[in-house]
């Protein structure tokens, strides 16, 4: 047991986070720092600044991009690039979809695909969730029947985060109606851009536009676009929610605002309060807590499968992710009831974003696999309930 | 970075795994152990001298074994698994650990050999009432006239105090300061009140009267830094224990969970108590690493860090302990009442722990203190 890094560990944290801190623009890393929206071309720019660099997709094979980086490396790569406020590349892309086509697809469609979807040629959205089938998701109800060379698809998905920019999206649909609901499922790539395909934009409580519906009317598919074989896609979407559960332990970002939050408490003479430094420092340990737990899980897995403990780091990375945005409300206080105002207003800026972020954050203990989903896999998984 | 034990470490791992488990995996063993006086068994603590435990973090030349702080959590958590009576934690690592920092090279010899030959158990006589997990001493007085050091006060309370052969007692010096002394179990003037503990161990009221002391290390230096780093280290150590008896809480917890039935079916089936159960796991996952990080800080860290690591483990492992103590007991329902049954123990044991070295409020009121200091906190060095 070594608690210090390699020298060769040590040299690739500076040149990452030198990297980070020089080579993507300070305009993006801004936007981050001061918790804006990104528009869809800084999204872009960043990944592709990072995919120039050939560190965009870490997590691919090599020969797809990827690098053959220890577990280790590839957590230092993270949370540099949070440190540095560097939007993290699209999950979508990065995480989600690659990474599938990489381990199922076939060499056409991985040549097809795999090189523009690092390099965010193609933006890829979600098609996962639907109106019945959130947590029980293998419950959807979007058919695609086969017509000659292609599949038929009709039906809905929701939750569709950042739809409104996609190219293509990765769908599960239902091929076989007649056996157990998993076993039915396959998973097609589809162009967004395909007649019938309607993407409806849905509102969230914090005022923003982030999430879509996404309507299916006899949309027609080219066979070949299917990932793996017909009626796998349980097995896809399986090896999907796991990369995404260990991708969403979001624990740099968040050291990062509560840092911030250090600052904003001094500016307004509360970090002298007692009980808001007790509770920053409550927080502050269970931060260190959770990133420790995760430098464990990665140092524990293996074959790029997911360690069942990583369902701890997706619960609590989330939970202290909504808590620490809850401080800073808390902070602003009553200049926290001014989201609306804008840059003329007297109030600091932190404090006018202060509520939509913790009122968008809420949806952090539901998506990538609900809290109570993640509970369930422990109690299972690990404690044998 | 590395958090995996190396083959000498699985291998010490194993061997007290061996020894603790031959002693106590059966409960009803400890039970009988901690009924009678002195709320241990002095032939498993001779065992444990035999495999090298109780010289382990001693130097080979004070005829200890010279092994690092991991070695030293490996076998503080495995007693914590079955949690064994005997007083390791207190005995070695926090008493011997003083004598260690502070004795003079002849001391350490003779009383850290002694200890690590498994002749002589040691008691850190800290604590005085009123004060809590203070460093420095002000109720009991050290007193000199010409080479002869004399103790007046009363420590209380004293883990194994009327059992130790030799007492390590903190008094403050005649000029100030705070010093260590060696009190002999049979000194005049000494009177030891001894009592049990909730946990099952025994502790006792140090009253000192113009008691005979040597002076540990250098007459009349004030040696309150010292006993402020070895008291970290000995929470550290309190941590990994707490992480052993935790998970022997949750898996005892988990077990009963999928075998005890109501309504016709086993508990595990409502998800009402499954879900704790997982939280019960996360806690136990974040406070163990919180354990195992401060474990890796002592072997490289400044007397600065290893304080802020030992505050920082404490309070996860604190809050952990509670939560983890306490749903093991409501998770068992009524059984869990019961002094028959293990998990009750558990919970005393760690609820124990919590205020031997300063519980989640004292380490929370020096961290909230310090959240001026730093931007972030960084793990590494």
């Amino acid at each position: 047991m070594q608690l210090e890094l390699s020298a060769e560990d040590a040299a690739f944290r500076d040149e990452m986070r030198t990297f980070f801190t020089t080579e993507v623009p300070q305009e993006i890393r801004d936007a981050v720092a001061e918790r804006r929206e990104l528009t869809k071309d800084q999204i872009v720019e960043s990944q592709r600044v990072l995919n120039a660099r050939g560190i965009a997709v870490p997590n691919w094979p090599v020969e797809w991009g990827g690098q053959d980086w220890s577990p280790l490396r590839r957590h230092i790569w993270h949370e540099e690039m949070q440190r540095a406020d560097v939007p993290a590349p699209l999950p979508f892309n990065a995480s989600m979809i690659g990474p599938v086509i990489a381990h199922f697809g076939s060499q056409e469609i991985k040549e097809r695909f795999l090189p523009a979807t690092a390099k965010l040629d193609i933006w890829w959205s979600q098609g996962f969730s639907e109106p019945d089938a959130g947590s029980d998701l293998a419950s959807l109800r979007t058919t695609a029947v086969r017509d000659g060379d292609e599949f038929v698809v009709n039906g809905q998905k929701t939750w569709t985060t950042l739809g409104q920019y996609g190219d293509w999206i990765f769908t599960l649909v239902r091929t076989d109606p007649d056996v157990k609901k998993q076993a039915g499922i396959s998973m097609l790539l589809i162009d967004m851009t395909s007649p019938g395909l309607t993407v409806r934009p849905i509102e969230l409580i914090d005022g923003g536009h982030e999430v879509n519906e996404v309507w299916f009317e006899d949309v027609r598919v080219p066979a070949e676009n299917m990932v793996g074989e017909l009626n796998s896609g349980w097995t896809q979407a399986k090896f999907l929610l796991g990369n995404e559960r260990v991708g969403v332990a979001p624990v740099g970002g968040t050291k990062r605002v509560l840092a911030q939050a250090k600052e904003w408490a001094r500016e307004t003479d509360q970090l002298d309060d007692p009980m808001l430094s007790s509770r920053i420092a409550e927080l502050e340990n269970d931060l260190l807590a959770l990133e420790l737990t995760a430098l464990r899980v990665v140092a524990h897995s293996a074959d790029g499968k997911p360690h069942p403990a990583s369902s701890v780091l997706k619960l609590k990375g989330t939970e202290l992710q909504q808590a620490v945005s809850e401080l800073v409300v808390d902070l602003a206080g009553p200049a926290s009831l001014a989201s609306g105002a804008g840059d003329d207003s007297d109030l600091p800026w932190w404090s006018r974003r202060a509520t939509p972020a913790y009122l968008n954050l809420r949806k952090a203990s539901i998506y990538g696999g609900s809290n109570e989903v993640q509970r369930q896999i422990i109690a299972k998984t690990i404690l044998g309930l | 970075m590395d958090f995996t034990y190396d083959e000498e470490q699985q291998a010490l791992r194993e061997a007290v795994r061996g020894l603790v488990g031959k002693a106590y995996s059966d409960y009803e063993q400890r039970r009988q152990t901690v009924a009678k006086d002195p709320g241990f068994d002095e032939s498993q603590w001779g065992r444990m001298a035999e495999m090298g435990l109780l010289g382990l973090p001693f130097s080979e030349d004070d005829g200890g074994v010279g092994a690092g702080p991991v070695e030293i959590s490996i076998v503080a958590e495995e007693l914590g698994r079955v949690v064994a009576p005997e007083p390791y934690l207190t005995s070695v690592v926090w008493a011997g650990g003083l004598v260690s920092a502070v004795g003079t090279a002849e001391q350490r010899a003779e009383v850290l050999g002694a200890l690590s030959a498994g002749e002589s158990v040691l008691a850190p006589a800290l604590a005085e009432p009123g004060r809590r997990w203070a460093n420095d001493a002000t109720a009991t007085t050290a007193s000199v006239d010409g080479d002869t050091w004399t103790l007046t006060g009363v420590k209380e309370p004293v883990i194994q105090g009327e059992r130790a052969d030799v007492l390590v007692v903190s008094a403050m010096l005649p000029e100030g300061g705070t010093g260590l002394f060696l009190v002999a179990g049979d000194a005049s003037g000494l009177t030891r009140t001894g009592y049990a503990t909730h946990d099952g161990g025994r502790a006792a009221k140090v009253a000192l009267d113009g008691t005979p002391a040597t002076p540990l290390g250098e007459a009349g230096a004030d040696v309150a830094a010292s006993i402020a780093t070895v008291t970290d280290l000995a929470r550290i150590m309190a941590c990994n224990e707490a992480v052993g008896a935790m998970e022997t809480a949750l898996r005892t917890t988990s077990a009963y969970l999928t075998s005890r039935k109501q309504f016709g079916v086993t508990l595990n089936t409502f998800q009402a108590l499954t879900f704790r159960a997982a939280d019960m796991y996360i806690s136990l996952e974040l406070a163990k690493s919180l354990a195992v990080w401060a474990t890796m800080v002592v072997a490289s860290g400044s007397p600065a860090e290893i304080a802020e690591a030992a505050q920082r483990a404490s309070l996860q492992v604190a809050r952990a302990g509670r939560h983890i103590g306490q749903e093991a007991i409501q998770l068992h329902g009524g059984i869990g009442m019961t002094a028959e049954y293990s998990i009750g123990a558990y919970t005393s044991r760690l609820t124990f722990l919590d205020h031997l070295l300063g519980d989640a409020a004292h380490h929370l009121r020096a961290l909230a203190a310090s959240v001026g200091d730093h931007a972030e906190v960084d793990p590494l060095p």
